[in-house]
């Protein structure tokens, strides 16, 4: 069971990283990397953030959404459902904890209805959908490992992106041409991943 | 029910809830906000130049508010304005506030100084002054590299002809190239008082300083004579202006043998041939 959990942490951090993998959330990996504090400090509230999401829209999806046919509501519903539990979030830390509030406050509006937050939740479903032993607890591990998955790419990236501010690089390239460029690359060496999981544990 | 209803109605109550729960948790849980902090937030000019001694200007409206510090003419680039305000809202007494600038005891300019060596490195004094005191014969003058000029907020500072120069009309006396400059040549002085200073702060024997500088202060003694209100004492061969009894009278400018007296606002801040002696 043990074995199962670590193998869906590892897919998620690894083979199917939510950045380098599938593309979610490019824009504060291109827009908060620049340094590594800021990295950290946005990783960790996407990672607080998709565990809250998991675990808020899986019983709305199991008890709800389903039960009364309306599965297609599902993105809507879970932007609706996000959104107002960051905001209770930023709300509730503001009051209790404004040392981490501002720590993380100016990212968690940021991350409110970010991509690869909603992509987590509905790919949690579709996977709950098409596996049944794939449960609550299996949701919040993904949920996690994709977070994890975020902050292990936010920090590889922001390492690359102060190699490349003492890079002599040609005008033409400069800026956000030689960042894609290298999250281009960042991105490949990561298909190197693919089935090392499903050799492991497989 | 139609499914189609059933959807409204179920997406609409997640709405509501969602609304309801945000609207009593931001009352719930509100921050009281400090509002007198904030209007005295807003006499500050708000450059977080950290002359009155707190973490910037909302460090220093919190500690007003807050009666931690009673003393209202702390923000010297507000000046008596911003003083008068914060006396108003937290009515506190209005301290009387002089206007001080900036100045920069130092006439060794690239005509006047010797140099020593020449110096090739990165264009900073803090860097310059590890290279055997910087590349000017004289170790107490400005060195011209400009650490000051660039942590000025205000651009009341420029180089003219290797030595820093402060415009008293732009200088909020923040006092950051104070603490910027690595010699310690820069001391406030009063604005608007008719007011002698000495450009020097050589205090090496006269002789040596002859060497070294044109126009440095030799310790001659000849000011302090001159001096009827007593205002200027020699400390190590080198003459210093008490501005506090200075009446701005200017015999002491008139009979300093390597001129370098000027009243405040004589000061060149230009290349000009009286600079230049």
């Amino acid at each position: 069971m043990i074995k199962y959990y670590i193998a869906i942490v590892l897919t998620a951090i690894l083979t199917e990283n939510f950045v380098l993998a599938k593309f979610l959330g490019i824009c504060p990996f291109l827009g908060v990397s620049k340094k590594l504090n800021t990295a950290v400090g946005m990783s960790m509230a996407v990672i607080f953030v998709m565990a809250m999401a998991t675990a808020v829209t899986y019983p709305i999806n199991k008890f709800l959404l389903i039960p009364n046919d309306l599965a297609y509501l599902q993105t809507i519903v879970f932007i609706l459902v996000i959104a107002a539990l960051v905001q209770l979030v930023e709300i509730a830390l503001k009051r209790f904890i404004p040392s981490l509030y501002s720590a993380l406050g100016i990212y968690l509006p940021l991350i409110t209805t970010n991509c690869a937050v909603l992509g987590v939740v509905l790919l949690n479903v579709e996977k709950a959908a098409a596996d049944a032993s794939f449960g609550f607890a299996a949701s919040m591990f993904n949920s996690v490992g994709a977070g994890l998955g975020f902050l292990l790419a936010m920090v590889m990236f922001s390492g690359v992106r102060s190699k490349l501010e003492s890079a002599d690089i040609p005008k033409f390239m400069q800026g956000l041409p030689i960042t894609l460029v290298a999250a281009s690359l960042v991105s490949v060496s990561f298909l190197g991943f693919g089935g090392v999981v499903e050799n492991i544990f497989g | 029910m139609s499914p189609i209803l059933l959807a409204v109605i179920i997406v609409a109550a997640i709405g509501l809830i969602a609304g309801l729960g945000l609207a009593i948790a931001s009352i719930v849980m509100a921050v009281p906000v400090d509002e007198k902090a904030e209007a005295i937030r807003e006499c500050l000019p708000g450059a977080n130049c950290g002359a009155c001694g707190f973490s910037g200007c909302d460090g220093y409206a919190a500690a007003l508010s807050k009666g931690e510090t009673t003393d209202t003419t702390l923000c010297a680039p507000g000046g008596a304005d911003a003083a008068a305000a914060i006396a108003e809202i937290t009515g506190l007494a209005a301290g009387e506030m002089i206007p001080m600038t900036a100045v920069v005891h130092c006439k060794g300019n690239n005509v006047n100084a010797e140099n020593k060596l020449i110096y090739s490195g990165i264009e900073s004094c803090k860097l310059a002054i590890q290279v055997f005191g910087g590349p000017k014969s004289c170790s107490f003058g400005c060195l011209g590299y400009g650490d000051c000029e660039k942590v000025c907020q205000f651009d009341a500072i420029s180089i003219c002809d290797g030595v820093a120069r402060i415009n008293p009309d732009e200088c909020k006396a923040c006092k950051m190239c104070i603490s910027e400059c690595p010699k310690h040549i820069i001391s406030l002085i009063p604005k608007e008082k008719a007011n002698a200073v000495v450009l020097c702060m050589n205090h090496d024997k006269g002789a040596l300083t002859r060497k070294e500088c044109k126009a440095g202060c030799i310790g001659c003694m000849k000011c302090v004579k001159n001096c009827e209100a007593g205002a200027i004492s020699v400390i190590n061969f080198c003459a210093t202006v008490d501005p506090e009894k200075c009446t701005g009278c200017g015999k002491c400018v008139d009979g300093c043998p390597v001129k370098c007296i000027y009243m405040q606002g004589n000061i060149c801040m230009v290349k000009e041939e009286e600079n230049v002696l």
